[in-house]
């Protein structure tokens, strides 16, 4: 499968200076290089905060711009051929060599496209080393990561605007779990939901992971592994249906269950909800 | 009636947590929960023990069912998880390995 457009021809780089704005998530530096500066600068706006002009790229992709068309509101469609990752959708069509790290985003110059290429390349490097991308808030206090989970509507922003001060939050709508030698760790993503914030910039260790439900008073409910690892599943950003990546992040999530507090949160939508958390 | 085998497909992800079963689909995600009855079941698809001794030794043993109304129960179960792609159902038994006798679903 191709897209016609060709990884390989990134060795051919011209001897002119290429911009580009490298974007650190989770510890994890992706070099956007695009010689169009008004769309670096689009990148550096949009992503502040988690803009690392130092960093070592962990992965490097060339954007070629197009002209602008109608965004598109379809799923993203992602595939692999080998060690190449094939992703597209009306509006931009990419590819990835896992090998190479370096990959090539053909887009309109608008900031979804790049925001999902950005989520899709972090869900597959995560996966080789067993964390994953939630529909999920996370928040730290006191030194500790707290995950809330659920479908949409079931109060991931809302218990994100409640958070009192002394709670960094993390994400109101995508969170970034990774594994780390000390053990596994939430990271602060740029993905904004309806707060239309970027999260804080941080990492912490897991305290617990909440699975969100309203409800007339705030409590919490032990839950076996099993619903834990259902409800996590049902929450984790899955872009591709490899048979290869399901299985990895179905063993992930399990190991995570197996390692992290879980329990159900039912909350009320005010304040008092945090006296229960940390 | 036909004998019939029963064997997990390759493409499912599963693990037993606490004595409940979790199965993901590799080809789509779906996730999958089973009552008991049907978790026994899964757990005896190992390609070799027919459908019929599976209901009969296991079902039957533990739970305070007719054989028929097991074995019809059992059969419509398996059929949906065939159709779902996550068991196969064959006439004749499935080696391990998928080599060999081809499952008809």
């Amino acid at each position: 499968m191709s897209t016609g457009i060709s990884v390989s021809a990134l060795g051919a780089r011209p001897a002119t200076a290429v911009r580009g704005v490298s974007i650190e998530i989770g510890g994890i530096p992706i070099l956007l290089r695009s010689d169009d500066a008004d769309f670096c600068r689009m990148l550096e706006r949009r992503y502040a905060g988690f803009v690392n002009p130092n960093a070592t790229p962990a992965c490097e992709f060339e954007i070629d711009l197009q002209e602008p068309a109608e965004p598109s509101d379809e799923d993203a469609h992602v595939s692999r051929d080998g060690k190449t990752w094939f992703f597209r959708r009306g509006d931009f069509r990419a590819e990835w060599d896992m090998e190479t790290r370096r990959g090539r985003v053909r887009q309109t110059p608008n900031p979804y496209s790049i925001d999902t290429v950005l989520r899709i390349v972090h869900s597959l490097v995560l996966a080789e080393e067993d964390g994953f991308l939630l529909h999920a808030a996370s928040a730290v206090r006191s030194g500790q990561a707290y995950l809330f989970s659920g479908v949409s509507g079931a109060g991931k922003t809302t218990i994100s605007r409640l958070a009192p001060s002394g709670v960094a939050v993390l994400t109101d709508e995508v969170s970034y779990v990774r594994k780390r030698p000390c053990g596994y760790r939430a990271y602060g993503t740029p993905f904004a939901g309806e707060l239309a914030r970027v999260g804080e910039n941080l990492s912490a260790p897991f305290g617990a992971v909440f699975f969100l439900e309203k409800g007339p008073v705030n409590r919490i409910e032990p839950i076996s592994d099993a619903v834990a690892v259902r409800a996590l599943l049902r929450n984790t950003l899955f872009f591709s249906h490899d048979e290869q990546l399901v299985r990895r992040v179905f063993d992930s999530a399990c190991e995570f269950v197996s390692r992290v507090a879980t329990a159900r949160l039912i909350f009320k939508p005010d304040v008092s909800v945090w006296r229960l958390i940390g | 009636m036909s004998e019939k085998y029963i064997a997990r497909s390759s493409a499912v992800a599963s693990r037993v947590l606490d004595g409940e079963i979790v199965i993901m689909s590799a080809l789509d995600s779906t996730l999958f929960s089973l009552s008991e009855v049907a978790t026994m079941i899964w757990q005896s698809a190992d390609g070799l023990t027919p459908l019929s001794e599976i209901v009969q030794q296991r079902i039957c043993a533990e739970f305070n069912v007719t054989p028929d109304t097991a074995y019809q129960d059992a059969e419509a179960f398996v059929e949906d998880l065939a159709r779902h792609g996550i068991l196969r159902v064959s006439s004749r038994p499935i080696p391990e390995n998928g080599s060999g006798n081809r499952a008809d679903s």
